[in-house]
């Protein structure tokens, strides 16, 4: 991976095609896209964007440019530009929970604030909620365990509002 | 309450309040509903072509020629991606259009029902944007926004999609008068500190020049481009679609830049100290080695599409705005400075005399042959016939080059090429397109033997339309352009460019019920480019032009500008 991360917030029309328009820009420009996350605001014609690519600094200029470009994108923040903005991502991990490691799944759930989500009798659903060094931080602990599925949404951000007036 | 009426009436409607006169197309099973209201509309004219790849080259000949929206309209499934090549090429070049296409009923959409295809998936990438109309009631708001969207801004083609049953539907139809997008809004004013920051630069240039794109010629900046240019004594230089924004016989026009630019152009450009690109987006053909281009300029980039300023090249003072009014403004500030004409010609007469050097040392020139028409003295001749004035379209190729090498166009609007996908087998159908909008005007398409094969079906549409265009075949027997590549790049090992059967063309005009002639020797250059001036129908030359004839000087792909092989 070359460049710098970073996380862009884009407002769509929430249009037939506006997401395929998007995707369709960054295959077609050789763009990069880590993740993307995708739901409607609270106006209904809108639908709020997370979207999480690097480049160097003229390639994520070219890719905020191209984005407003298309007819149906109303507005992009480069939120890691802007500084100052909370940043989250959820996981779903399907642990081997056989009895000797049960405690030690326990206690890295208690650490991290996971939560247990389903339970059979070889295998514990965790739900972690983080950045992004945190979930790694947690797969990186359960690796050893024995890992069976992640499921991941991707990163959601939000600029943080001023602190003073 | 209005009477309610079909959709497909809904479109005829909507094209008449968009002021569409002509319109390109051809026929079939999803388009039927608009055709049958078409039959009861003889306000708009139906130009029947051969091939829908013709329709979308002659509304896009017709669009840059007249600068009016160039609308095609087509059936679905292979209707609609026979338009792909015409709509990819307007996109490349800026094009206002507006493409029309049937679709099958909505509810056998995503079915692979007979003749259906994802037009709207597939030309994502090559239009501004697109619609695929779902309800009647948006028929009239997508028609209103696919015209604003195609002519503003940076101009672009627009395609609509639209399905039988919907054609078929009754609804009420209210045209809306004006049109807001949220989500589009370009920026026609600059930002008056760049103008000033652009003024400043002059005033410290020593060696400034003027690069004038297609941008100049789509905001019909050309007067603001000559008053600048001569106000200040700029030398200018065009790109191939900035060609006739600036007077090619002006003594400050230093022709076209780039890959097969003139000498002086890409010495100015390469010593500059000052580079004001105005619509140009600065295409590989055009920069060669981007570090080697421009190394010493400060560059100045005005622009409608913020995306195109630091795309390629770093810019120093970007300016996002209509050419037009950022020259405008520029002009003013010039004004307001008061510098008298005098103090600029004497500012930069060192540079002109440099440049003037250069001028002399490789003027464009080629070799006389005596017995082998030399393409090149073709041209010239029909620059001087025709004094600069004829609209001309080209194929792609050498055919293209030497046209823009030899004819000085005078006017804006008056090269119809395609520039950015280089499409062969475009410039008759753009040139039909031309003529129909220009029926006063003299059209001539500059073919290659390739190329007018790509498309020669739309003689028909010609002959039948009495538009009296006339095409002057360069014929070689070649593939010329990529024949010259495998010649300097490849060993000459000529690699399928030849073609081992080419038709009489002069039969084949004759079989649409045109005139043809053919010559080969040059003597006969100039009584036959006459008689073909003065003919009133559709006239095929075939010039037998010297076989193995180079396009120079050429920059050869990725090297530096200055680093030309010349004749």
């Amino acid at each position: 991976m070359t460049g710098k991360k970073h996380t862009l917030s884009v407002l769509v029309e929430n249009t037939p095609g506006a997401l395929a328009r998007i995707a369709g820009l960054f295959s077609g420009r050789g763009f990069n896209i880590d993740s993307l996350c995708v739901a409607e605001t609270l106006d209904p014609t809108l639908s709020h964007l997370t979207l999480v690519t690097h480049g160097d600094e003229q390639i994520i200029e070219q890719i905020i440019k191209q984005l407003r470009r298309l007819i149906d994108v109303y507005k992009v923040v480069d939120i890691t530009e802007e500084g100052n903005y909370v940043e989250r991502e959820m996981a779903l991990i399907k642990v081997k929970a056989e009895k000797e490691y049960r405690e030690e799944i326990f206690r890295i759930c208690e650490i991290f604030r996971c939560k247990i989500v389903d339970v059979s009798p070889r295998s514990y659903v965790i739900e972690v909620t983080g950045d992004e060094d945190k979930l790694q931080a947690v797969i990186e602990l359960l690796k050893p365990i024995g890992i069976k599925e992640i499921v991941r949404t991707g990163t959601i951000a939000m600029k943080r509002e001023k602190k003073s007036t | 309450m209005a009477d309610k009426i079909s959709g497909a009436r809904m479109v005829i409607e909507a094209l008449k309040k968009e002021g569409v006169e002509v319109i390109f197309g051809y026929p079939g099973g999803a388009v039927l509903d608009i055709y049958d209201e078409l039959y009861k509309t003889p306000e708009i004219k139906h130009i029947l072509v051969r091939h829908e790849q013709g329709a979308a080259h002659a509304a896009d000949g017709y669009a840059r020629s007249t600068g009016k929206v160039g609308v095609a309209l087509v059936t679905s499934g292979p209707g609609a991606t026979n338009t792909v090549t015409g709509i990819a090429t307007a996109y490349m070049d800026s094009v206002p259009l507006v493409v029309l296409t049937g679709q099958v009923p909505t509810r056998l959409i995503g079915n692979d029902a007979f003749q259906e295809v994802d037009i709207t998936g597939i030309t994502r990438s090559i239009t501004k944007h697109n619609f695929l109309v779902k309800r009647i009631e948006d028929l009239p708001r997508i028609f209103k926004a696919a015209f604003y969207i195609a002519r503003t801004g940076r101009p672009g083609p627009v395609l609509i999609d639209i399905p039988k049953d919907i054609q078929q539907a009754k609804g009420v139809f209210e045209y809306p008068e004006k049109i807001e997008l949220r989500s589009y809004n370009p920026v026609y004013e600059p930002h008056i500190k760049q103008i000033e920051k652009t003024y400043l630069l002059l005033e410290k240039a020593e060696r400034p020049i003027l690069m004038v794109g297609g941008g100049a010629i789509s905001s019909e900046a050309s007067k603001e481009v000559k008053a600048l240019a001569e106000k200040l004594n700029l030398p200018v230089v065009m790109t191939l679609m900035g060609l006739g924004a600036f007077p090619g016989d002006h003594e400050q026009s230093l022709g076209m830049l780039g890959m097969h630019g003139t000498y002086y152009a890409n010495m100015a450009v390469a010593n500059c100290d000052l580079l004001i690109a105005v619509g140009a987006r600065f295409d590989d053909r055009v920069t060669g080695r981007v570090d080697a281009f421009a190394p010493m300029a400060k560059i100045v980039h005005i622009d409608i599409d913020p995306s195109s300023i630091q795309k390629n090249v770093k810019v120093d003072v970007p300016i996002v705005a209509d050419c037009k009014r950022a020259l405008i403004r520029l002009l003013e500030i010039v004004q307001a400075a008061g510098r008298p004409k005098k103090f600029w010609k004497e500012r930069f007469k060192d540079w002109w005399e440099q440049i003037n050097i250069w001028r002399r040392r490789y003027p464009l020139s080629y070799r006389h042959d005596e017995n082998y028409i030399k393409p090149q003295f073709v041209i010239e001749k029909l620059y001087e016939l025709t004094k600069g004035e004829a609209i001309i379209a080209t194929e792609v190729g050498q055919n293209q080059m030497w046209t823009a090498q030899f004819y000085k166009f005078k006017r804006p609007r008056s090269l119809i090429t395609s520039g950015g996908l280089g499409t062969m087998g475009f410039g008759f159908p753009a040139a039909i397109g031309a003529q129909v909008g220009n029926p006063d005007k003299l059209v001539i398409d500059i073919a290659g033997d390739g190329s007018i094969q790509m498309n020669i079906q739309e003689m028909a549409t010609a002959v039948e339309q009495n538009l009296p265009i006339k095409i002057i075949i360069l014929n070689n027997g070649y593939l010329g352009m990529v024949r010259q590549w495998q010649e300097l790049f490849y060993g000459k090992r000529y690699s399928f460019v030849k073609f081992p059967l080419i038709p009489d063309f002069v039969k084949l005009a004759e079989a649409y019920g045109a005139t043809g002639m053919r010559i080969t020797h040059p003597k006969e250059v100039e009584p036959a480019l006459k008689k073909v001036l003065k003919s009133k129908k559709l006239f095929i030359l075939d010039i037998h032009i010297a076989p193995e004839e180079g396009v120079f000087p050429m920059v050869p792909a990725g090297k530096a500008t200055t680093e030309m092989l010349l004749v």
